[in-house]
């Protein structure tokens, strides 16, 4: 397995792939962070659906990492764009047949695939987190939101635990991409079917009936993301996400190891 | 140890009612350079892709370098191959492409350089696999097929896009390693190329096995005949008539007379000619080539 997630690497490293994912999640963070403190007095809400984060809320100690977690949801779509494409197109350019043939334990192939590509994640995560945090730290004088709490040890437990929900998110998310990838034996495929459900189709579903955010994969991700909220329990959304990808896994995993490579 | 490297018994590949391979047996022992020749269709590259653990066969069996193909994790580490056409990243340059199948294969990438030297691509292993022409795409397939210095390389057209140059140099380079003592299993359109390196051959046609064997036996059950050019064509019927009445088989293609019949009556058509007057321009005794015995055995003469 171990030559599995390095020939990935092999792959992953490429410029465009690497600088080009990094340079996007690393975009998307400053921007949801930036936004969070550059807005914080418009009535038209600095959050998410028009939501208000004010300034007693970002001078607490997990204030540092709002604009972080927040951003999940968009790093969590990169993740499962790169996961979708990186799994899909061996099968669109044919190189699945060269893997299987170097390294014939079908299981192994995908579980190096899998662990290389959530290494690469765990990176993307590790740089949104400093941006993030930079930006936090650089625009809190601007927008007048005292940083005192953000230097004391309950900052670094709560970084600590938001990164790792962060990072449980982007994986979920990665995960949902894989098998995708997997299912749909195309990237353009399974990526467009993964962005529509979880930008359009999941958002409208909720508008129409809030309930439905409790069951919906996406929603629940992204509430893995902030630790869970008054709506949906950080258990909840954990154990639901788990079994969700749990038979997503156990059903492409028996595909990929009975189906016959033919192209 | 089997002195075989391919040994297949009833393996077949059904699709719905329709046999893609239908029992096929043969078998190709170590150290040779087999020709796998077939039409469009034949179900080559399905009986290859079940070599290698692609495809699960329907039926049948098979054993490569002596353990069964249902274990393909016991026996590929040996096994070097390039299966339907080159693939690979497109994004990636060919160097960086090997690099990914040695690392995966576990070879480490100290000899990539030299494989892309040893397939003519030294100074262009840099350049992005998007940029190469299909030639140069069929090289980089060979070049990570002998990745793992194989004992057994299954080649699937090698010769698909190449220049009479290319085409020249894979020949050569399938028989030196032939030499080395690889065993080289190769399927090709060109059968000209099959006919000049291959001492064994596996012939099929829809699905089935027509011939598996030595290239030689396969010309010794083959009809020999001689070919006759006369300066004046209207003599090619006279020629016709000596031959019929002898009782060989003979029809007349393009101002030559093809006359079904061994070597050694050549000398007697050319008596019999003499005696009737009849001067001959060409006499040449002849087996037929794999070319035409492949489409009289798989019935497209035409």
């Amino acid at each position: 397995m171990i030559k599995v997630f390095k020939a990935e690497w092999h792959k992953l490293r490429r410029p465009t792939l690497f600088i080009g994912t990094m340079l996007a999640s690393a975009g998307l963070t400053g921007l949801v962070t930036s936004l969070l403190f550059l807005l914080i007095d418009s009535p038209q809400g600095n959050s998410k659906r028009g939501n208000l984060i004010s300034r007693d809320i970002l001078q607490l100690p997990s204030g540092l990492t709002i604009g972080f977690s927040n951003a999940a949801g968009l790093l969590g779509i990169v993740a499962l764009c790169v996961f979708a494409a990186q799994t899909a197109q061996e099968y669109t350019y044919g190189t699945l047949r060269n893997l299987l043939v170097r390294q014939p334990r079908r299981l192994q192939l995908l579980l190096g695939k899998y662990f290389s590509m959530a290494s690469f994640a765990i990176l993307m995560v590790l740089l949104a987190a400093v941006v993030s945090m930079s930006i936090a730290f650089g625009l809190s004088g601007k927008a007048k939101v005292s940083t005192d709490d953000w230097v004391t040890s309950a900052a670094l437990h709560d970084l600590a635990k938001t990164f790792g929900n962060v990072l449980l998110s982007v994986i979920a998310f990665g995960t949902v991409g894989m098998i995708l990838g997997l299912l749909l034996r195309s990237p353009i495929s399974s990526i467009s079917l993964g962005v529509i459900w979880l930008l359009i189709v999941e958002n409208i579903l909720i508008a129409v009936k809030s309930s439905l955010g409790n069951w919906m994969p996406g929603n629940l991700m992204s509430t893995i993301a902030v630790g869970g909220t008054s709506e949906i329990s950080y258990m909840h959304a954990i154990s639901l996400v788990a079994i969700y990808l749990a038979v997503g896994t156990i059903i492409v995993t028996v595909l990929f190891k009975r189906r016959d490579v033919s192209n | 140890m089997s002195n075989l490297a391919v040994a297949v018994q009833d393996l077949s590949k059904k699709y719905g009612d329709q046999f893609a391979v239908s029992h096929a047996n043969f078998e190709v022992p170590l150290g040779t350079v087999c020709g796998f020749v077939g039409p469009n269709g034949s179900g080559k590259t399905t009986t290859i892709r079940m070599l290698l653990g692609l495809i699960t066969p329907t039926g049948g069996s098979g054993e490569i370098l002596g353990h069964s193909i249902k274990h393909p994790e016991k026996y590929l580490s040996s096994v070097g191959a390039m299966i339907e056409g080159p693939a690979f990243y497109p994004a990636l340059t060919a160097r960086e492409n090997l690099n990914v199948l040695a690392t995966l294969g576990g070879y480490g990438t100290d000899h990539v350089q030299s494989l892309l030297d040893r397939v003519g691509l030294g100074d262009r292993g840099n350049s992005k696999y998007k940029t190469y022409s299909l030639g140069m795409k069929q090289r980089l397939g060979i070049a990570a097929a002998l990745l793992p210095n194989p004992k057994l390389l299954i080649l699937d057209e090698p010769t698909n896009g190449l220049d009479p140059e290319g085409i020249q140099e894979i020949r050569d380079l399938l028989k030196s390693l032939a030499a080395d003592g690889t065993t080289v299993f190769v399927s090709s359109h060109l059968l000209s190329e099959l006919e000049l390196i291959s001492q064994h051959l596996v012939m099929l046609r829809k699905g089935k096995v027509l011939f598996a064997g030595k290239i030689d036996d396969l010309f010794l059950a083959q009809q020999p005949f001689i070919l006759v050019k006369t300066p004046n064509e209207s003599d090619l019927l006279r020629i016709q008539e000596i031959a019929t009445s002898a009782g060989h088989k003979s029809t007349i293609r393009s101002g030559v007379a093809h006359i079904e019949g061994p070597a050694d009556w050549a000398a007697e058509l050319n008596k019999s000619a003499f005696a009737a007057g009849i001067t001959l321009s060409q006499l040449s005794p002849m087996l037929p080539s794999l070319e035409e015995t492949f489409f009289e055995m798989t019935g497209d003469s035409e």
